[in-house]
């Protein structure tokens, strides 16, 4: 079966200091999955996120970026080639307002923001798209909150909407759901899939429910390998998979 | 907790609003109130007073537009005060250049001094960012006292005021004062143009969230250098303006507790405000003033208010202000 990968991973390694936090991993995420990355605590899941969005320079191995080799990039270049990630600890600009959060994606539209002789009036032309972006997010009434004191749920749901502004080809999220409340879970769920219509998208979740729900394909490390492969329902029977969990996690 | 935030949030949510795309009109008037102020004051205080207080208004403006707004913590920005004093002074004393043009060539060299030295800095960040300004703020201070045309100790002295674009007599204190007031007071539009502008944007959300910044495809290390060489410029102007008001470059300008002074002044008034910078420098330099028959003890003083303006308000003066009236300052 022919497989449209948009971004591959080969002989991954990052080693700190003779410990290889992620060792010799392969990953191909296919053109419009939802594809999560688990695995018990010190897996080495945000090592490998690091790694693919270029904030980690890899020890080796290569990545592949839509056939386009991206090991040597800086990782504000990965941004502009339309892969866009989220951090695990929510990434707002506290300072700013929740439109001036989405508005500083936007302005990415404009290429380099140098000019500093110009007034601030000249990114009006964004408002309107950026008021939409928080509508989709369910954040309308906030617009004119500073980010800093919106609740942990909503700065999630901003990082989102900020993100979503760069139109990004593929998402990767960091554990998206990471301390939030139950009901917060369930909408940003259906976000991420009503979001991921025309795009990809690769997250690390501990959630594992939703995990099940949401993701196409599943790879599972463990101590920085590849440990299993493939869909929920499979990886799930996996003893090796279950074998790991309990002894790390479920004891 | 989370949820009184928000509401008081919500509460101000229109008042924030209009004030995210216009110029807030308080500001406005907070700006026509200072020029008013500006004008009148050498009718009622000493002129050279009152110059000394607008140099290093302009100065902790600057600095603050690094360290407020850019979160660059710059431990040696005596070198871009004092290196333009020593260029302007040269250039007005040696060269023969009128004021307004002295003035101009130190704040230039202030700017490729601030371009050399930032384009290295700003590969560190925190605290070895300020150890890397401290370092070579220090190497400019040997340099300005080795060097063969600064005059060593003793400075460049009886710099002459000269003649404001070979027309206007600037010995006499009220000429000049009207100078330095119209150069202090663009300097501080210029600044406030600058953190309202798309670049200020971008400025902000990196001092916020630098590595979000990276994410969404910011190279925000060419926005850093950009601020650091526009700060440094504009504390170049402040330099070479009070190297002509002074008629005097000399050894203090470029030594670090000037560095220290300005971040002083700012903490006091509140760093990341608008008009925090403008109060602080007035009450440093009141107090150095006033307070000079006290001798050593003014330093004493100077600490002890450091210490406390740290423990109890840490936003300084403005930024209590600001929080107590609800309204950006």
């Amino acid at each position: 079966m022919a497989q449209d990968i948009i971004l591959s991973a080969n002989g991954l390694t990052k080693e700190f200091k003779g410990f290889l936090a992620v060792n010799d991993v392969d990953l191909k995420v296919e053109r419009g999955s939802i594809h999560a990355l688990i695995g018990p605590n010190g897996a080495g899941k945000t090592t490998c996120f690091n790694l693919l969005t270029k904030f980690l320079q890899p020890s080796r191995g290569t990545i592949v970026y839509n056939d386009r080799d991206i090991t040597r990039k800086q990782p504000a270049d990965i941004a502009r080639l339309g892969m866009v990630r989220s951090f695990q600890i929510s990434a707002v600009f506290p300072h700013l307002t929740a439109i001036e959060n989405v508005r500083i994606a936007l302005q990415r539209n404009r290429g380099d923001s140098f000019d500093f002789w110009r007034s601030e009036r000249v990114l009006t032309e964004f408002n309107g798209r950026a008021a939409g972006l928080l509508d989709d997010v369910g954040l309308s009434e906030f617009a004119a909150v500073r980010a800093g004191e919106l609740s942990y749920g909503r700065k999630r749901a901003l990082e989102i909407a900020t993100t979503l502004a760069l139109e990004p080809e593929m998402l990767l999220l960091d554990e998206p759901m990471a301390g939030m409340a139950q009901e917060d879970v369930e909408r940003i769920s259906q976000l991420i899939r009503r979001i991921s219509a025309n795009r990809t998208i690769l997250m690390v979740e501990h959630n594992l429910s939703v995990v099940a729900a949401l993701s196409d394909y599943i790879t599972v490390l463990a101590r920085g390998k590849v440990l299993a492969e493939g869909d929920y329902a499979s990886v799930s029977k996996d003893p090796r998979v279950v074998e790991a969990y309990i002894g790390a996690e479920h004891a | 907790m989370m949820a009184t935030d928000t509401e008081t949030g919500a509460g101000v949510g229109p008042l924030v609003q209009s004030h995210s795309t216009s110029t807030p009109r308080h500001h406005v008037a907070i700006f026509a109130g200072l020029l008013v102020f500006g004008l009148a004051a050498p009718f009622l205080l000493y002129p050279i007073f009152l110059m000394k207080v607008l140099c290093f208004v302009l100065f902790a403006c600057a600095f603050n537009l690094l360290l407020g707004f850019g979160g660059l913590l710059s431990f040696g920005h005596a070198a871009f005060f004092g290196s333009a004093s020593y260029a302007s002074a040269h250039a007005a004393k040696i060269w023969g250049f009128n004021p307004e043009l002295a003035i101009l060539f130190g704040t230039g060299c202030a700017a490729v001094l601030g371009l050399l030295i930032g384009s290295l800095a700003i590969r560190r960040q925190g605290i070895y960012f300020a150890m890397v300004t401290l370092a070579f703020a220090q190497m400019v201070f040997f340099f300005s006292l080795q060097a063969p045309f600064t005059g060593g100790e003793d400075g460049i002295q009886s710099v002459p005021r000269g003649h404001l674009f070979g027309l206007f007599d600037m010995a006499p204190d009220l000429n000049l004062y009207f100078f330095v007031l119209a150069i202090v007071f663009a300097g501080l539009l210029a600044i406030y143009r600058i953190i309202h502008s798309p670049f200020g944007q971008v400025l902000k959300a990196i001092r916020d969230n630098e590595q979000r910044s990276v994410s969404l495809g910011y190279r925000v290390n060419r926005y850093k250098l950009l601020v650091f060489v526009l700060s440094a410029m504009l504390a170049g102007l402040a330099g070479a303006t009070k190297a002509i008001v002074f008629q005097l470059a000399s050894l203090t300008d470029v030594y670090w507790t000037m560095s220290g002074e300005v971040v002083l002044m700012t903490l006091l008034g509140g760093m990341g405000t608008v008009f925090g910078p403008i109060v602080g420098a007035a009450i440093i330099v009141t107090m150095q003033n006033y307070l000079a028959t006290f001798g050593a003890w003014v330093t004493v003083i100077q600490g002890t208010i450091f210490v406390i303006s740290v423990m109890l308000f840490r936003e300084g003066v403005i930024g209590i202000l600001s929080k107590a009236l609800k309204k950006p300052l």
